[in-house]
């Protein structure tokens, strides 16, 4: 595989870290994918309804949220030559999403 | 206290983590991020986890099914912000050349797993009739 840091002429890492750290991420995009289609599920449970509806929109916002925050830091370390820090704030956003889920979720469940 | 404050302000204001000490090798900071990101992991799947059983378990009394799935949710918040919280004393000290921070937040989420799911046990074979 020629990944673009070998064109660039920089040589590959040989622990492979940027690799293993942006599907350390698509794994993480994952496991959020599986709890919003559970949320979803929770969401609609009780029959379509106009709540129904506003609760799994607001799911399926904070998943897309989620996907976007993983998407922006997957395409960093996709870039050539030494990939960059991940910043607090966007380790903060993808946690932020996580904890608005279980908020929503602790809200719907009881 | 003091010392979880200063680190939520930092949360916010990712320039200022750059002011103190030296930048790590990189590499070191892409395993600090894969061991943020295992955490967040383990917190959506409590997340998940407390979905589950609010979803899969009907049969059971209302109070113990919300109360494992509260149990589960909240446990899902905590590994979350502790995840965050975790990566940046870990940058921070290897910014500073300190040793790794210590933390009994592993045990501690080990042991009220272990609870969960022996409760979880007794509840699916107790709770079935009530």
């Amino acid at each position: 595989m020629t990944g673009p840091a070998q064109e660039s002429g920089i040589g590959r890492d040989p622990g492979l870290q940027p690799e293993r750290t942006r599907l350390a991420w698509r794994r993480t995009t994952l496991a959020a994918t599986v709890a919003a289609v559970l949320a979803v599920k929770a969401a609609l449970s009780g029959g379509p309804s106009a709540a129904g509806f506003v609760v799994c929109a607001l799911f399926c916002g904070l998943w897309l949220g989620f996907l976007a925050v993983a998407h922006r830091r997957i395409r960093a370390l996709s870039e050539s030559g030494q990939p960059t820090v991940l910043t607090p704030g966007h380790a903060s956003a993808a946690v932020l999403c996580t904890v608005a889920l279980a908020v929503c979720a602790m809200v719907l469940v009881f | 206290m003091i010392e979880l404050v200063r680190n939520v302000r930092l949360w916010f204001a990712p320039e200022r983590i750059k002011e103190e000490g030296t930048t790590p090798d990189y590499r070191f900071s892409l395993a600090n991020e894969r061991t943020f990101l295992a955490w967040l992991r383990t917190s959506l799947a409590l997340i998940g986890g407390g979905f589950a059983v609010d979803q899969f378990l009907p049969d059971l009394r209302w109070a113990w099914r919300v109360g494992l799935a509260l149990g589960l949710l909240g446990a899902g918040v905590l590994c979350a912000l502790r995840a965050v919280n975790h990566w940046i004393r870990c940058e921070r000290a290897m910014r500073k050349g300190e040793d790794l921070p210590v933390s009994r937040f592993p045990a501690l989420l080990s042991i009220c797993v272990a609870v969960v799911a022996v409760a979880m046990v007794v509840v699916v074979l107790v709770g079935w009739e009530g």
